[in-house]
């Protein structure tokens, strides 16, 4: 066992756990968010960069600091380490950073976007991001791409986490998808546009931190917040059946999988419980899903803020120059 | 004068083949490593030698080595990075085509000190021309049993083997590297674990630049410690610069190290001076990845001694008023040329190269290039140059690999060192090329 100590919150950890898992063991204001990482994906992870903390101290036995801040979804823990993460100002800098960039090119249209509300940019913008944008550089666009029938595709709102992709190279049995050309031009797509159609495809959906790929069949039915989730299952050949059906009234809306706290899926769940079940008799109700409403779907989540989210005109001009 | 002890042999003729190689005491190295040196010794010598990488960081050869991780029971590998793309730098291209058997030497008393069986020479897509070359020189070293099975007649075999890249800057990152070697797409991977405990096919790996492997042999061949005689403090030995801009004579120079920078730009025997006896305005000194510096830090550090072509006197100052030799890709700049244009020009490049995984620099490089491309073409506010220094600040240090650092650095020190040149260019479209823009686009 190694005893780290994050914003001074000392734990006993299992050899091995990452900082940020021992974080979530700790939960609450100490856990970094994570945007890419998915405990559920291998290879997931060091991407996205908002987890990143300092390693004040690297370990009893060598206790010099890391020179660089750390990602602390991919940085295993030292016996005697010191971690900082909300105690760090450097930290915040560099988090509030990362926010920005992953909003500079986001075409910011969360009031027609299905995953208002359910999604961590949103969160992580609420949480770290400035009052104002410092760009007014032309946002970038894709090309609109169809990959089906089931899922849609938003790439300018995609933020490259790679999670889809993981996704589909281990769920799904021939990966259809994946990453094109680099740099600020990288692109989802399914390669040469084939229809991705396998039975775990779905779990893209899920995994998918924003609203760049969501559910056709769900296409702008309600808001989020305006149903009601409830675990509910049925029996299934293909997976667990175990889901989250989000209803209003006694109608399924949507089915998902059954988050937790850290919006990620308890078990990946099939097409077939995910697309075709949308009747009440298709299902057995258990009760209402407790979601940890660390999210905008929860209301209160606003009154925290100090100042209302105003963008502030620069320098006198909102006007784009040509 | 300068000594000459990678480049010693290239201007005999016909020295690109074995014949003529050997004949002019080519592959005695390899004689005297594989035949009166055990593997260990080979790297004691190049650990006394005092060598550092020459691809960019500088870190320290034998030390490297002595990372690679031999319990495990897999095979070992050295990759030789010959993917040089860094803007600037043409070092290892120029070796690779003079004296492509001094590399395989080099190789081959690398390859026998860290006990690896296979080579591979990573080497960048656009210098197809010398993959012939290099293949050549490795059928004839085959030849001549200096490769394949038994080399000599010891216990020692090895096979070398030359892979293009497709045309990505950042595969010359070590990681990136090996993942495209693997046929992958050339993300850098996360770090750690390192290469030498899982570097290519999840084997050991240690990956070293062309002109470090070649400066092997001539170590064998004078033994580590009288290698180490050359030079000053930790910057051991020769080194590879590539000089090039407005300078009277371009090209490539092997300068023992410690060679005060004066004297390279002004001396006959190097660039021969500024051309046309315009004024010396700003140097990158190491390849366009590293801090730009004006004329006057340049020739001297900021406590007034004289700069030298070393590891440690170009990065006298840190960031403030310092560099680094990088991979020694010296680029002069001369009083008629723009530093706004040219930082743009640079950005440019690492938005194009960056892959993209990870959110600073992908989103920063090309944020930065849209702003750059305004300030040079007269569209630029005054608010804009600290926001550039902030988006450079937010990326450095914050990215998986260190092409995220090399994208802000050289947008950092440029404005550190001519805020003025940035200032002026507000409102106004570059005067220096009126006429010549030919790149137009939406803004
Ligand atoms: C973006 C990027 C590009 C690089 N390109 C090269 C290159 O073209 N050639 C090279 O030898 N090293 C390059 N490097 C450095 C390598 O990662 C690695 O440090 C080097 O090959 C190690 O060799 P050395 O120890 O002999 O210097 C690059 C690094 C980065 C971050
Ligand atoms: S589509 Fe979604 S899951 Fe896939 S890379 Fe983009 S943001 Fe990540
Ligand atoms: S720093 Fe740039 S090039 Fe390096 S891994 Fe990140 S996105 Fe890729
Ligand atoms: S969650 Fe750690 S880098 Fe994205």
């Amino acid at each position: 066992m190694f005893k780290i100590t994050i914003d001074n919150i000392l734990i006993e950890v299992e050899e091995g756990t990452t900082i940020l898992q021992a974080a979530r063991m700790i939960g609450g204001k100490v856990v970094p968010p994570a945007m890419c990482y998915y405990t559920g994906l291998k290879g997931s992870g060091g991407k996205c960069r908002s987890c990143l903390v300092k390693v004040a101290k690297g370990s009893a036995k060598d206790p010099r600091p890391m020179p660089k801040l750390v990602a602390s979804c991919s940085t295993p823990v030292q016996d005697g380490m010191v971690v900082e993460n909300t105690t760090s100002a450097e930290v915040q800098e560099a988090r509030k950073g990362v926010v920005e960039f992953l909003l500079i090119n986001h075409p910011l249209d969360c009031p027609v976007c299905d995953q208002a509300g359910e999604c961590d940019l949103q969160d992580l913008s609420y949480g770290f991001g400035m009052e104002e944008t410092n760009t007014r550089e032309p946002r970038r666009e894709y090309p609109v791409v169809d990959i089906g029938p089931l899922i849609k595709l938003h790439m300018n709102r995609c933020i490259h986490c790679y999670r889809c992709v993981l996704a589909a190279e281990q769920l799904t049995k021939k990966r259809a998808h994946g990453m094109l050309y680099r740099g600020d031009t990288m692109e989802i797509s399914t390669f040469i546009q084939t229809a991705i159609d396998n039975d775990f495809s779905g779990n893209m959906i899920d995994v998918c931190p924003v609203g760049a790929l969501t559910d056709k069949t769900f296409r702008f039915k309600s808001r989020v917040w305006f149903l009601n989730p409830m675990n509910a299952h049925r029996e299934c050949s293909k997976c667990s059946g175990k889901v989250t059906a989000w209803m209003f009234g006694n109608e399924i809306y949507r089915i998902t999988g059954r988050k937790d706290q850290f919006g990620e899926v308890e078990e990946f769940i099939c097409n077939e419980c995910r697309f075709e079940k949308k009747d009440i008799n298709d299902w057995v109700i258990d009760g209402p899903r407790k979601i940890k409403r660390q999210s905008v779907i929860s209301s209160n989540h606003y009154e925290e803020l100090k100042k209302g989210s105003i963008i502030h005109p620069i320098e006198g001009t909102t006007e784009p120059q040509e | 004068m300068g000594r000459a002890i990678l480049l010693d042999k290239v201007n005999i003729p016909g020295i690109r083949a074995f014949e003529v190689y050997r004949a002019h005491g080519g592959y005695k190295p390899v004689d005297k490593g594989l035949r009166e040196m055990t593997a260990a010794q080979v790297q004691q010598e190049v650990i006394k030698s005092g060598l550092r990488g020459r691809g960019g960081a500088g870190f320290p050869t034998g030390l490297k080595w002595s990372f690679l991780d031999r319990k495990s029971d897999k095979p070992r590998y050295l990759v030789c990075n010959a993917d040089e793309s860094e803007p600037g730098t043409f070092k290892d291209r120029y070796l690779m085509e003079k004296l492509p058997h001094l590399l395989i030497e080099g190789l081959i008393l690398s390859s026998y000190a860290l006990g690896v069986k296979t080579c591979y020479i990573y080497i960048r897509g656009e210098f197809k021309y010398l993959v012939g070359i290099l293949e050549t020189a490795i059928r004839e070293a085959k030849k001549n049993n200096y490769l394949g099975e038994r080399i000599l007649g010891t216990d020692f075999s090895l096979e070398i083997y030359v892979h293009p890249g497709a045309g990505a800057y950042i595969c010359g990152e070590e990681t990136a590297l090996l993942e495209s070697l693997e046929g992958k797409r050339g993300n850098p991977r996360i770090k750690p674990p390192f290469p030498a405990y899982k570097g290519v096919y999840d084997c050991p790996t240690v990956v070293n630049n062309v002109e470090t492997l070649a400066t092997v042999a001539p170590i064998i061949s004078m033994g580590g410690e009288t290698y180490a005689g050359i030079g000053t403090g930790k910057s051991t030995g020769t080194k590879l610069i590539s000089a090039c801009g407005n300078i009277n004579k371009p090209g490539v120079y092997e300068i023992e190290m410690g060679l005060p920078t004066e004297d390279f730009i002004y001396s006959e025997e190097y660039c021969g001076g500024m051309k046309n006896d315009r004024m010396l305005k700003a140097v990158i000194p190491g390849g366009s990845s590293v801090p730009i510096l004006p004329a006057d830090l340049i020739l001297n550090t900021a406590k007034g001694q004289p700069r030298l072509i070393t590891y440690e006197s170009l990065s006298e100052g840190e960031f403030e008023s310092g560099s680094m030799l990088g991979s020694g890709g010296f680029i002069v700049f001369d009083e008629d040329a723009c530093i706004v244009r040219n930082t743009w020009n640079l950005t440019r490049f690492y938005r194009h190269e960056s892959c993209g995984q990870c959110s600073p620099c992908r989103e920063g490089t090309g944020w930065m290039e849209k702003i750059l491309y305004r300030i040079e073409h007269g569209q630029g506010r005054m608010s804009d140059i600290d926001l550039l220094v902030r988006i450079a600040k937010n990326i450095e240090g914050n990215t998986i690999c260190p092409l995220g650092d090399a994208a802000a650095w050289p947008v950092a020190s440029a404005i550190r060192h001519f805020r003025g040149e940035f200032e002026a260019h507000i409102n106004v479209p570059c005067t220096m090329y009126n006429g010549q823009m030919k790149e137009e686009r939406a803004l």
